[in-house]
């Protein structure tokens, strides 16, 4: 089994005229702390839409070793039909199964879960709510279990909200369990959403910017949090943040962006040093290189 | 200076009201030629030119802006988070309700059966819709057509396959969500406007296909449907082969009303069983995951959940329920026309789902009873009807686009009694 939970080989995403990413590799080690850093525009936000399958990968391979099996994101999402297709029958019905029910969800099934830059939550619905749907695919989901309200079913009930509470304990929620997810506040709301992507009991998370328009104490909390994701609930955690403190602090590894392609790869210590990553981007801000 | 502000835009506004209703109003026919009918354009736009004014002047002062943003503001409010537990007068009534509307039409006579059980299908279509739009979002402008499939399984199965009522509630249930997700996995994948435009033509196109295939559908004249039976007793002064009137059977005289008496039981019935569905189809996880559908299908997808096969699973629950409420339609009338099942009837659920909130099962039953009564019993005022409907969704919109009932969800608590933690706290304090 690979060491890698995720690879990515030579990725190029291409919006119109524009060439969003160009060639982008890298790999993500399996229980490590993975961070994608780079300017404004960079690209970082389209990596992440590509490996969770927002978008489809104009060209490259995107391959998640999780739930001991290899998947192949750009399979999951659905490719047009091949020529060969025509003799491979077993090709042809994946190809035939994944058009009709593949699609996004089948990255998050695979075990990637992941949380938005602008905050996508159920916003009229009440926190626990938030995390039980989160729980659609273990729950029981029989109409008739359902409709007249079996035993099992209060049980498979009980049971998802249990394991909402577990994780607002976690995430220090608990008191705001049966409020509207709207109606909190904005950091709230960031560790809803982790804890609504870690009830789908993926292998891995990605989090976009989970650190935007907190204040320094939440940062601080959130650093502690996302350092829990890997040594409590054993995840491999990739993050996008633009705080770089807090970037140095919690990644093993880091990864910089600029203009759609990795100018560098490498542990904090070495990106702090790499002299184009500070013309690229630390060199913009001196101050935040020497915290 | 907020008074010539204000009279500037009622100028503008009367201008404008004077391009639009000018020629509408101010051109009379007669026969070849025409009249100039210049007061009825100068009261229009006096009222559109005062009321502009009026408005302008009250939301430039500080009490009137409040007033009206209220309404912008309202939508957070009228969502309330409850304890399961608490019973609702409403909750409490519902047996008697019930109870009630069940012995109704001893005391009534066959007319206004006949307009009961109608309002009563209208329920069940809007429940059937309200699954749709309300719960999952999805806009469908041609819910009518499933409902022609459900009334038209009854005529043309008995007719060609010799089926009855009993048997075809169940396959016209079966047939209408068939027909529903035949069109809807194509089209579920597209974002909400499209699903609009080709639903709006799929009820089109069954309307012009029961209309225009006369060879199967007998076209515009229509296929007459049996009525229903109880335990193979017929509703018939004289029954056909095989079967004994219901009169007879309990030697009573024949009363042409005890036949829609049974409907209206049946079909009362059948709501009952639609809103404990309703009630309990919220509660389970495929009612919750339409709703988050609703709220956020981004954040769905991220989750792991097939927003294609759940909104067909919303879309089918709703053209099954469609397709019994066909069945009841056409066994009410003995007779189904494609008339029956034109664009309007498609706008009239939907306005009983948006008059009655979008999700609010209580809102549907009021909507779908004041909708389907209100034109009888003002019969003179029906053709208003739509101006009417119109206007009051508009308000609504405005005021509360959530609808006219609060919704509330449930409170939820761990097996460790978590959840109820503040409440119990601030019920001390107060004690
Ligand atoms: N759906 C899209 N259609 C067209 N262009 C897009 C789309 N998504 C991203 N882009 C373009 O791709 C480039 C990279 O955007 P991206 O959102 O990935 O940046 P980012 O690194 O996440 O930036 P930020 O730090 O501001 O979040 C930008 O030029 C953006 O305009
Ligand atoms: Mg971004």
């Amino acid at each position: 089994m690979s060491k890698n939970i995720l690879t990515i080989d030579k990725l190029s995403m291409r919006f119109g005229g524009i060439l969003a990413l160009d060639n982008v590799s890298f790999e993500v080690e399996k229980g490590s702390i993975t961070a994608l850093i780079g300017p404004n525009g960079a690209g970082k936000t389209t990596v992440f839409n590509c490996i969770t399958g927002f978008y489809k990968a104009t060209s490259g391979a995107l391959t998640l070793h999780t739930r001991q099996e290899p998947t192949s994101i750009n399979k999951v999402l659905g490719q047009p039909f091949q020529l060969d297709d025509i003799f491979k029958p077993r090709q042809l019905a994946s190809r035939i199964f994944y058009k009709m029910f593949g699609g996004t969800h089948r990255v998050n099934m695979a075990g990637l879960a992941r949380t938005f830059q602008n905050i996508q939550l159920f916003n009229d619905l009440t926190v626990i709510e938030n995390l039980q749907i989160a729980q659609h695919n273990t729950v029981n989901k029989s109409l008739f279990a359902g409709v007249f309200n079996t035993k099992a079913f209060k049980e498979s009930e009980q049971a998802s909200i249990d394991r909402a509470y577990e994780l607002l304990e976690v995430f220090n929620l608990t008191a705001d369990a049966n409020r509207l997810a709207g109606e909190m506040s904005y950091g709230q709301q960031r560790r809803l959403e982790i804890a609504r992507a870690i009830c789908t009991n993926p292998e891995m998370i990605a989090l976009d910017e989970p650190a935007a328009g907190l204040n320094p104490n939440e940062t601080e909390a959130l650093a502690k949090m996302i350092q829990m994701l890997r040594t409590e609930f054993k995840m491999t955690v990739m993050l996008i943040e633009h705080d770089m403190g807090m970037v140095m602090k919690v990644s093993d590894f880091i990864i910089v962006l600029d203009h759609g392609e990795v100018i560098a790869k490498g542990t904090p210590d070495e990106i702090l040093n790499n002299p184009k990553v500070i013309a690229a981007y630390l060199g913009v801000d001196d101050d935040e290189v020497a915290a | 200076m907020n008074i010539k502000h204000s009279f500037l835009d009622a100028f503008v506004a009367a201008i404008l009201a004077t391009i639009v209703f000018g020629p509408i109003m101010g051109i009379v026919l007669d026969g070849y030629s025409f009249n100039l009918d210049v007061p009825r354009v100068a009261i229009i736009v006096g009222i559109i030119f005062v009321g502009r004014f009026v408005f302008q002047l009250t939301i430039s002062t500080q009490g009137g802006r409040d007033f009206f943003q209220q309404f912008e503001k309202g939508r957070a409010g009228s969502i309330e988070v409850t304890d399961p537990g608490i019973k609702t007068v409403l909750a409490k009534a519902i047996p008697f309700i019930m109870l009630a509307a069940a012995i109704l039409p001893f005391f009534i006579g066959k007319y206004w059966i006949t307009i009961l059980i109608l309002a009563y299908i209208y329920i069940l279509l809007g429940l059937g819709l309200n699954i749709v739009v309300g719960l999952a979002g999805l806009l469908d402008l041609g819910f009518v057509a499933f409902y022609a499939i459900g009334a038209y399984g009854l005529a043309l199965g008995s007719e060609y396959l010799g089926i009855g009522f009993w048997i075809a509630l169940p396959m016209s249930a079966i047939l209408a969500a068939s027909f529903g997700a035949i069109l809807g996995f194509p089209v579920l994948r597209m974002h909400g406007d499209y699903l609009a435009i080709v639903t709006l033509g799929f009820g089109e196109i069954i309307r012009l296909v029961l209309n225009n295939w006369s060879a199967f559908t007998h076209g515009p004249n229509g296929a007459s449907a049996p009525p229903a039976t109880l335990f193979n007793l017929e509703f018939k002064r004289t029954a056909a082969e095989g079967y004994t009137p219901f009169h007879e059977f309990f030697n009573i005289d024949y009363n042409s009303t005890h036949r829609y008496i049974f409907i209206y039981l049946l079909v009362l019935i059948a709501v009952a069983f639609a809103l404990r569905l309703k009630h309990r189809l919220v509660k389970m996880p495929i009612g919750r995951a339409w709703e988050a559908l609703r709220e956020n299908e981004i954040a769905c997808r991220s989750l792991g959940m097939n927003h294609v096969t759940i909104k067909l699973s919303a879309f089918m629950m709703g053209a099954a329920i469609a397709g019994v409420a066909g069945v009841f339609f056409a066994a009410k009338d003995g007779f189904v026309n494609p008339a029956s099942f034109s664009f309007i009837e498609s706008a009239l659920i939907l306005a009983i789902v948006v008059l009655g909130g979008l999700g609010s099962t209580v809102g549907v039953v009021i909507a779908a009873l004041l909708v389907i009564l209100i034109p009888e019993v003002m019969r003179e005022f029906s053709e208003y009807r739509y101006l009417v409907f119109g206007l009051l969704m508009v308000i609504m919109m405005i005021i509360r686009p959530r609808g006219l009932i609060t919704i509330k969800r449930d409170r939820k608590f761990s097996t460790k009694g978590e959840g109820a933690v503040v409440e119990t706290k601030q019920g001390e304090g107060a004690a």
